[in-house]
């Protein structure tokens, strides 16, 4: 299968990155590339540089060396919001939703760089159709909504961009282990509608039981790199996450 | 498992000696270290000289006896929350307002042996014998020692009633109060209306002593007229009597729309027209009161909307005051070219505009890298840079220095010369540019910028995640906020007609600061209200307002004022909706907290789920 999506152009891709914190080496010579509309994942334990990478994605950390590319061209010296206007939209960890705001205006300041007012209303709709809790509480304010509410309106939030490709960091960070399953359900249901998927998680086990690839990030280092079903039966990454690491 | 709704209880009320004794004794200290530290504040003595109603009440007086009344009524509020019983108010809450009260006047009657026994004027440069006086009314140690226990009592007990009372009786009692303190201390504006153009001698005469104060007659007329108004508001909100407010808000869509162009152009009309009554003195402070509001309303963009909290904001005014001040002025530093011309006013207004944007991305471009605290800090410290700057050796060639720069020509309109000696002028000018800035907040409010702002301030690293340029968003808050400074300043250089380093002190900055907050952080309506009642009423840092009297303690007043809205009402006197959602979140989340935990315990502790506290 990997052969077949290869054969594409990648839709948001990591050439040779190299990230520093001061002197701190972040991210060594990272590679990745990401295919429109596949669900992928990349793991690893804390400290690794995952959200780093994310960050670096969105362009909110510039790479000491290295490429970000996003449709073949290099975006490195291009803004958050180019790319956000591209189709590259974030979920943060922890829903951060804007809390004293309400849902609604959550949800339109996910739309902040479109400016086509029937798009966005039809997307509303979607979003309506999609979580039907959000619609009741448009008015409330984000802050008072439950967990498993306000990752709906985070999800939705992002989508509100009309995202190409989510990345999502952390999805099942913070959260209790009933809504883990609820938010992975989300999560395959908007891959469904076509939106490619990057998820930084700690959770591997779950990740990879709904990704098509997966790297695993040591130290700021991919050290492995495959499909999922390879990634789950690999030993090495057994013995580091998902003996004890499974939640 | 009960129903939330229904689990608070009301217990029958208590009796008088079923008391919470330690609270009692709190309070009780707590009153009478207040009313010590008022008298030895100077307070009672420097108002006496202000008169609420000849010969009853000074507002010297009224600086002590209101405390008693407020803790006689605190010393038993609590709140009530769902699921927790409490107790129906009864002859407990009386006598132990009464009790607060007792040992809050034993503090004065002590305070009355001491300045009698001991001189410690040294330290204590109020310790004085007319204090002394004021404090046994002129009749003697043993008197003063005696009454205040008795006065305090009384107050207190007045106080715990209110609890009592139903909730008819208290709303007219406030509103009765607060009637005749309104119409004293609006004597200034009220007599000035009525008696300026207007040939209303006859009421005034009616209701005002000659020598400053309300007529005993005044005074029952006015609590007459404000308890009646108190009871039509009680039937209002039973929907007995139809209120224009509720009508109001009855209203919806074009209809709402209809009535809120209504209220503006009235707003506006009466703006326009009552200058006209006024005289010098009160066109003066509305003035004032203007400059403030123009002030305010940027910081209102800058802090309440985009949640810069800025502390130097004071350096945009000064920008606008020297620049428009240098450019008009004659008589600016030496160090200028001769053939520099003496501008029009509007022509400087210009360069001001665009020297005021330079400065806001000057001082804005170092400091919103920051956030908080630091942030908070820098601007403080740019807000003296910038007088230091002004006062410098280095500038003083083109800002004169101490000597600040003199001779600033009004505004020439051609047909009239707008100056600090026609203070209606003034007002209209001011007036204008509020009009310009209200229009600006109020579309900038709404606006894609406006949503922006509102997502830095609550979510930076998420705002720029969605794609909001934050530097430059930011950048834009603190553009408009200095422009609209600016505008303040070119009006009050050209009103006063000079500028000097020290009108642009950081107490301005911090003046300012406390009109949004005690206005309403974010409310167009609620910084006006602020710039109203602590400009116009207390007065601004160097102006004075409508209590003169009060200037010396007007910082002690800011203060106290600040943490009292801090603690109970951080919306502002004005809420906005947005606001006070955010505000009382906490609470919110607190009670529905434990109400879960209340409904957790009668399921023998089983952990409630969703809600955890905040």
């Amino acid at each position: 299968m990997s052969e077949t999506v290869d054969a594409r152009t990648p839709l948001l891709e990591l050439r040779g990155i190299n990230t520093h914190y001061g002197a701190v080496h972040i991210l060594k010579d990272v590679d990745l590339a990401i295919y429109p509309g596949e669900l992928v994942c990349l793991l690893g334990g804390n400290a690794s540089g995952k959200s780093t990478t994310l960050k670096t994605l969105l362009g909110m950390v510039t790479p000491t060396t290295g490429d970000v590319v996003l449709d073949g061209e290099v975006v490195n010296d291009k803004p958050t919001s180019y790319r956000v206007e591209r189709g590259v939209t974030m979920v943060p960890e922890n829903r951060r939703l804007f809390k004293r705001l309400s849902v609604k205006e959550n949800l339109e300041l996910g739309a902040y760089l479109r400016n086509d007012r029937d798009g966005i209303e039809e997307d509303l709709e979607r979003i309506y159709g999609m979580f039907p809790r959000v619609k009741e509480r448009l008015n409330q304010k984000s802050g008072t909504l439950s967990g498993g509410e306000q990752q709906m309106v985070a999800m939705g939030r992002a989508l509100m961009a009309n995202p190409r490709v989510l990345l999502m960091d952390e999805p099942s960070m913070g959260l209790a282990p009933a809504l883990v399953q609820t938010n992975f359900e989300l999560i395959r249901q908007i891959h469904e509608e076509g939106v490619a998927i990057f998820m930084v998680e700690q959770n591997a086990n779950m990740a990879l039981s709904i990704a098509d690839r997966g790297w695993v990030l040591q130290t700021g280092r991919v050290v492995l790199d495959d499909t999922a079903p390879n990634l789950l039966a690999n030993p090495e990454l057994r013995a580091s996450y998902l003996g004890e690491g499974d939640r | 498992m009960s129903t939330t709704e229904e689990t608070t209880e009301i217990l029958p009320s208590r009796d008088a000696l079923d008391q919470d004794w330690r609270k009692v004794g709190n309070h009780g200290l707590l009153l009478g270290l207040a009313l010590i530290f008022v008298s030895l504040a100077n307070m009672p003595v420097s108002l006496d000289t202000r008169t609420i109603i000849e010969p009853l009440l000074s507002m010297g007086y009224l600086s002590l006896i209101w405390i008693p009344v407020v803790m006689g009524f605190v010393v038993s509020s609590e709140k009530v929350l769902e699921g927790i019983a409490y107790h129906d108010k009864g002859a407990r809450e009386v006598a132990a307002g009464g009790l607060v009260g007792l040992i809050g006047g034993l503090g004065l009657s002590l305070l009355v042996i001491l300045l009698d026994t001991f001189n410690l004027r040294d330290p204590l440069v109020n310790w004085s014998p007319a204090l002394l006086e004021l404090l046994h009314f002129d009749n003697g140690i043993g008197f003063g020692v005696v009454i205040w226990p008795v006065i305090g009592s009384g107050l207190g007990l007045f106080g715990g009633a209110l609890h009592v009372l139903p909730s008819v009786a208290r709303t007219v009692v406030g509103w009765i109060v607060g009637a005749v303190l309104v119409v004293a201390v609006f004597e200034t504006v009220i007599m000035d209306l009525l008696t300026e153009r207007l040939p209303f001698e006859f009421i005034t005469d009616w209701f005002y002593f000659i020598r400053g104060g309300l007529s005993q007659q005044g005074a029952i007329t006015v609590a007459i007229i404000g308890g009646a108004l108190g009871y039509l508001r009680v039937l209002g909100q039973r929907g007995v009597v139809p209120t224009p407010v509720q009508n109001y808000k009855q209203l919806a869509g074009p209809e709402r729309a209809r009535a809120n162009t209504l209220v503006i152009i009235a707003c506006g009309i009466a703006t326009a027209i009552l200058p006209l009554l006024l005289g010098r003195i009160t066109n003066e402070l509305l003035a004032n009161v203007g400059l403030f509001v123009l002030l305010a309303l940027g910081l209102n963009i800058v802090v309440g909307l985009a949640g810069i909290l800025d502390l130097g904001y004071v350096a945009f005014f000064a920008v606008g005051g020297y620049a428009t001040a240098i450019l008009t002025s004659p008589n600016r530093g030496e160090s200028w070219p001769d053939w520099m011309p003496q501008s029009h006013w509007f022509v400087a207004l210009i360069v001001v505009i665009l020297f005021a944007i330079l400065t806001g991305l000057f001082i804005g471009a170092p400091v919103i890298r920051m956030r908080g605290d630091y942030l908070a800090i820098v601007t403080l410290g740019f807000g003296e840079i910038i007088r230091l700057l002004f006062l410098s050796d280095w500038l003083g060639g083109y800002t004169g220095g101490a000597q600040g720069v003199t001779n600033i020509p009004g505004v020439d309109l051609g047909f009239v010369e707008i100056k600090g000696t026609d203070p209606r002028a003034v007002f209209y000018l001011v007036a204008v540019f509020c009009a310009i800035a209200i229009y600006v907040s109020w579309r900038l409010e709404n606006s894609r910028l406006g949503r922006a702002w509102m997502a830095i301030r609550e979510d930076e690293s998420v705002a720029e995640a969605m794609g909001i340029n934050t530097v430059n968003a930011k950048l834009m808050a603190f553009v408009v906020g200095a422009v609209l400074a600016s505008f303040s300043g070119a009006i009050f250089a050209a009103k006063v007609g000079s500028v000097f380093p020290t009108s642009f002190i950081i107490l301005v900055s911090i003046v300012i600061l406390v009109v949004v907050i005690v206005g309403g952080m974010g409310n167009i309506l609620g910084v006006i209200a602020g710039a109203a009642v602590l400009i116009g009423v207390l007065g601004g840092p160097k102006q004075p307002g409508l209590l003169a009297e009060f200037s010396e303690f007007k910082l002690l007043i800011y203060g106290a004022l600040l943490i009292f809205m801090m603690l109970k009402r951080p919306e502002g006197l004005v809420p906005n909706v947005r606001r006070t959602r955010e505000l009382h979140q906490d609470e919110f989340l607190q009670d529905a907290w434990l109400r879960s935990q209340v409904d957790a315990d009668e399921e023998d502790g089983a952990p409630s789920g969703e809600v955890a506290p905040a």
